[in-house]
């Protein structure tokens, strides 16, 4: 970094950025959920799913989205002049992984969304942040057709951790999909707070 | 199932090949490690340098990398969907106009350092107030 000539005034704020990765199975409402919060449309890389790739793709319970996201989509939140939000929708299969790490580098936290329909998607991405010490949080997007089923059933389904934070949610709903946003933070901090104090010990 | 190498060159995957056409075939740039994501670039003002013989070396790519910059600081992953551009193709761009002294990049905060708590709380009370 040219810190020699730092002092030189180019605009007067260079903000901070963060980011928050959104995980998920196919057709979860990733991108929903970073466009019920997002300062600016998704941006987005998508390419059409072709008839070659409809057995890799299982679309069942999904009848309503036509593309997958192979890249990545992304938001930005501008919290304040010197501080910016990007939230990331991870690639939906599992053939992109090889893009998670990037995205997950520096990552402040992670949301897990999981549909009831088809818990069994978001559990690579559960793994994924366990084992990176990601700090996440699980959102159940509540689909209108699916049968609600109580958190507790959702823990166990998932074998979370029991500090991890699991909530309904609305991916549709700017509110909602706050509230998620705001629970992972708040998770990573208190997971940052915990890791300092054991790192003081 | 195949080896994952042979499965993601697929039509999924979008093209591969072509775009680095502008980067004159190059896939990676010295200063790539800087490219994060959400690295911001922002362009340096004009005067003390004229970068008016600079200009001649660059493709209307670079320039229009350049030209984003100013109006605003721009993340790398933003440029990248602005200029329709695959990622690793723009930040060798990127990484070009840096050499040619037009931007600077910000860095994210470093990965291996824990997020500093007033800093997640700055987050936690700006999204409770949007």
């Amino acid at each position: 970094m040219a810190f020699g000539r730092s002092e030189r005034r180019t605009s007067p704020v260079e903000p901070v950025t963060l980011k928050i990765l959104v995980a998920g199975g196919f057709g979860v409402g990733k991108t929903t959920l970073v466009g019920a919060v997002s300062e600016i449309r998704p941006l987005r890389t998508e390419e059409t799913l072709s008839e070659a790739g409809r057995p890799v793709d299982d679309t069942a319970g999904v009848e309503a989205k036509r593309t997958t996201t192979v890249a990545m989509d992304f938001g930005r939140i501008t919290v304040r002049d010197d501080l910016v939000l990007y939230l990331f929708g991870t690639p939906g299969q599992d053939r992109f992984w090889f893009l998670w790490d990037e995205l997950a580098q520096g990552a402040l936290g992670a949301v897990v969304l999981a549909d009831t329909r088809r818990l069994e998607d978001c559990f690579s991405a559960v793994d994924y942040f366990e084992r990176r010490g990601i700090p996440f949080a699980v959102a159940v997007n509540v689909f209108d057709d699916a049968e609600r089923h109580p958190a507790e059933t959702v823990r166990d389904a998932l074998d979370l951790d029991p500090e991890v934070p699991l909530l309904m949610c609305d991916a549709r709903d700017r509110a909602s999909a706050k509230k998620v946003l705001i629970t992972v933070v708040e998770h990573a901090a208190q997971v940052a707070g915990d890791r300092r104090a054991a790192a003081a010990n | 199932m195949t080896p994952q190498a042979d499965r993601w060159y697929d039509d999924d995957a979008g093209p591969v090949v072509r775009p680095y056409a502008m980067t004159r075939g190059r896939t990676s740039h010295a200063a790539e490690g800087r490219l994060d994501l959400i690295a911001l670039v922002i362009a340096e003002s004009r005067g003390e340098d004229d970068d008016a013989d600079v200009d001649r070396t660059l493709s209307p790519e670079h320039l229009d990398i350049v030209e984003l910059c100013r109006a605003e600081p721009m993340s790398v992953a933003e440029l990248a969907a602005d200029l329709d551009l695959p990622v690793g193709v723009v930040r060798v761009l990127i990484g070009d106009v840096l050499e040619a002294g037009l931007v600077h990049i910000t860095r994210p905060v470093p990965p291996a350092e824990l997020p500093d708590a007033g800093l997640l709380r700055d987050v936690i009370d700006g999204l409770r107030a949007l």
